[in-house]
């Protein structure tokens, strides 16, 4: 942390004319990193058929072809070109369902994300601020949060809330939250030991300022590789509360909910159920992958050996 | 130290109150009157309802219900299942051994995998083996383990037929359990076969548990290994002439194992939310199928039960292993 410390010394907001230069030195140890350059790319790929899914599908993802059940893959005996991965019990395209069910995966991880880190940086913030014992309140109330297992704790929630992929993003939305809190706060507590924060108190910096503008910025860096870890945690955790037919439900073509449909059929049919599995382990090794890479960029520790 | 202890378990008290008020507010929240569900389609008269809200005390303020939860709870009274009619904490018991088991031969599965992955992993830092065994890691880090659970037993229990699908063991054996332990009990039962049985029941399950902590704990060895074999003294028993056996296996690894046993500890929440699907899957008749079971029949008080033992059951564990580790590590007291 000490290296962004002293880039920004002076609480310097980040849009300075620093900025392209520590993108660009972000860039640079993070290209090293095979590993997650591929995963960047297979990202951007998921990205776009996330975007795009529909108008990209060959079928319509929800249209039954009522004479072609359950039909294998095109180089398999009696697959056909037409439908190049297959179809599932109900005659639907697979690869179809598979394309746009990216996006339902896509959203899941954005919104998570988004809302999980979000208040957790706001409830972090205020928890390193606060006085102990609004910060003694906070904390405890996060190990409450973290004693539950995760996937149980949103399996209660959705199951309160009703089964649906909206109540599934807000059920691990909180369950994913205390993490975020928790790294804030550890940030924030070592950053406020500096003497950046005291000089731009002593600079007459109001609380919301010292927060948001001064310390914030330099406790970046672990919050970002979280939030990389939790997208594929969401997904993950969305998939599975879809297994169990408490996200997505049919005939939303989410890759979770897909599996749960194709169960059944597991010993007749072998590619309704590896195809969607397929497509999720792909997606959350790559980003995985990504996440590993931006460890390495962002952390001086490592950077430096 | 006693200090560190006193303080880590008063820490305890508020989070447990915490925890039962949770289970027990979500249940007030579940979507549909309990009375009503037990009930069923018959239906329920409002005299009868009435009478039942007061037997079940849902007439008083939420206040005193949660009060009485608490005390209850506290002399280890978790109420009744709706669907059963037997105690939760009996029901619980009775499914614990085995999620037990399968979560300790997961456990075993993990950490005889791991800990040589990742210590052969360090020891050839860069080179090919470290990158296919981090790839492998990295994959069964990843993997959706409901689908790991499909392939597996597409391909064993389908194609090969070398493992049955679901259940602990054969319906053809019969035998007292009682300690509750398959493998144990099909032993003391002296039947043949029914060990065998027992264990082929539990193989792809047991994988499918330990694949995520198996990855975990080799990505977690190879690190501390690596942070290790930085550190002097390895230097130094190096010039000393020790062989690199000796020096990896004896000098590194056990002081590497300190930050792997937190992670093999704190990975028990991970197991039994791995349970729930695992056991879901392979019909294992453990606590995590009968979480799933009870909240999609809306049985509340085994939700409220099952989710609050598991929660401090969970804490246990934590807090143990954060005891543990300041007797490991005098600096950690010191906070």
């Amino acid at each position: 942390m000490t290296e962004t410390t002293s880039n920004e010394g002076q609480g310097a907001p980040v849009d300075g004319p620093e900025r392209p230069g520590q993108l660009r030195e972000f860039w640079f140890y993070f290209r090293e990193n095979r590993g997650a350059v591929i995963g960047l790319w297979i990202f951007a790929v998921f990205a776009f058929l996330a975007l795009f899914g529909p108008w990209i599908a060959p079928h319509d993802a929800t249209a039954q072809a009522r004479e072609f059940t359950l039909l294998p893959p095109a180089w398999q005996e009696g697959g056909s070109w037409t439908y190049v991965l297959g179809t599932d019990p109900l005659g639907r395209d697979m690869l179809s369902r598979l394309i746009v069910g990216a996006r339902y995966s896509f959203f899941v991880g954005v919104v998570v994300v988004t809302v999980a880190a979000s208040g957790g940086i706001i409830i972090g913030l205020l928890a390193g601020f606060a006085p102990k014992w609004v910060d003694s309140i906070i904390m405890r109330v996060m190990d409450i949060i973290l004693a539950f297992p995760s996937l149980l704790l949103a399996l209660v929630l959705v199951a309160i809330l009703g089964p649906s992929l909206t109540n599934a993003m807000i059920a691990i939305a909180i369950v994913l939250q205390p993490h975020y809190v928790r790294l804030t706060r550890a940030s924030v507590m070592s950053e406020l030991q500096k003497d950046y924060v005291t000089s731009a108190r002593v600079a007459g910096a109001g609380l919301a300022r010292l927060m948001f503008v001064t310390v914030l910025p330099n406790c970046l860096a672990p919050i970002i590789v979280q939030a990389a870890l939790s997208f594929s945690t969401a997904i993950l955790d969305a998939a599975a509360l879809g297994f169990l037919g408490m996200g997505a439900q049919p005939p939303t073509p989410e890759w979770g909910t897909m599996l749960a449909e194709a169960r059944e059929f597991i010993l007749r049919a072998w590619w309704v159920v590896t195809f969607p599995g397929l497509a999720i382990l792909v997606t959350v090794l790559a980003i995985n992958l990504m996440g590993d890479g931006l460890r390495d960029a962002l952390d001086p520790k490592l950077k430096r050996s | 130290m006693l200090n560190y202890v006193l303080s880590r378990l008063l820490t305890f008290v508020p989070t447990f109150i915490g925890v039962t008020l949770i289970s027990f507010m979500f249940i007030r929240l579940l979507p549909g009157d309990p009375i009503i569900v037990m009930a069923g389609e018959r239906g329920v008269s409002p005299e009868r309802y009435a009478e039942l809200s007061a037997q079940f005390g849902y007439d008083r303020p939420v206040y005193v219900q949660f009060f009485e939860y608490l005390t209850g709870v506290l002399q280890g009274d978790l109420g009744t299942s709706f669907v059963t009619k037997r105690p939760v904490w009996d029901e619980f018991f009775a499914l614990f051994p085995a999620t037990l088991e399968l979560s300790i031969c997961a456990m075993i599965f993990a950490v005889v995998l791991g800990l040589p992955a990742g210590v052969i992993a360090a020891v050839n830092r860069g080179k090919f083996f470290d990158r296919a065994l981090m790839s492998t890691a990295l994959v069964g880090y990843s993997m959706p383990i409901f689908w790991w659970a499909l392939l597996l037993i597409i391909v064993f229990s389908g194609n090969l037929q070398w493992t049955p699908v679901s259940g602990r063991i054969d319906l053809l054996y019969y035998f007292p359990d009682p300690t509750g332990f398959m493998l144990i009990d099909s032993i003391a039962s002296g039947q043949k076969g029914a060990f065998l049985s027992a264990v082929r029941h539990l193989l792809l399950p047991t994988i499918v548990l330990g694949t995520i902590p198996l990855a975990v704990i080799a990505r977690q060895t190879r690190s501390a290994m690596l942070e290790v074999l930085g550190e002097d003294y390895i230097r130094t028993a190096r010039s000393k002439g020790l062989s690199p056996g000796r020096i990896n296996g004896i000098h590194a690894l056990r002081n590497a194992l300190i930050p792997v046993i937190t992670v093999i500890g704190l990975s028990v929440g991970t197991l039994l939310a791995g349970a729930i699907l695992t056991e879901t899957i392979f019909s294992w008749p453990g606590i995590g199928k009968w979480m799933v079971d009870s909240i999609f029949r809306r049985d509340y008080p085994v939700v409220q039960g099952g989710l609050l033992l598991i929660a401090v059951m969970v804490m246990i564990v934590n807090l143990t292993v954060d005891m543990l580790y300041g007797v490991i590590n005098p600096k950690i007291r010191k906070r």
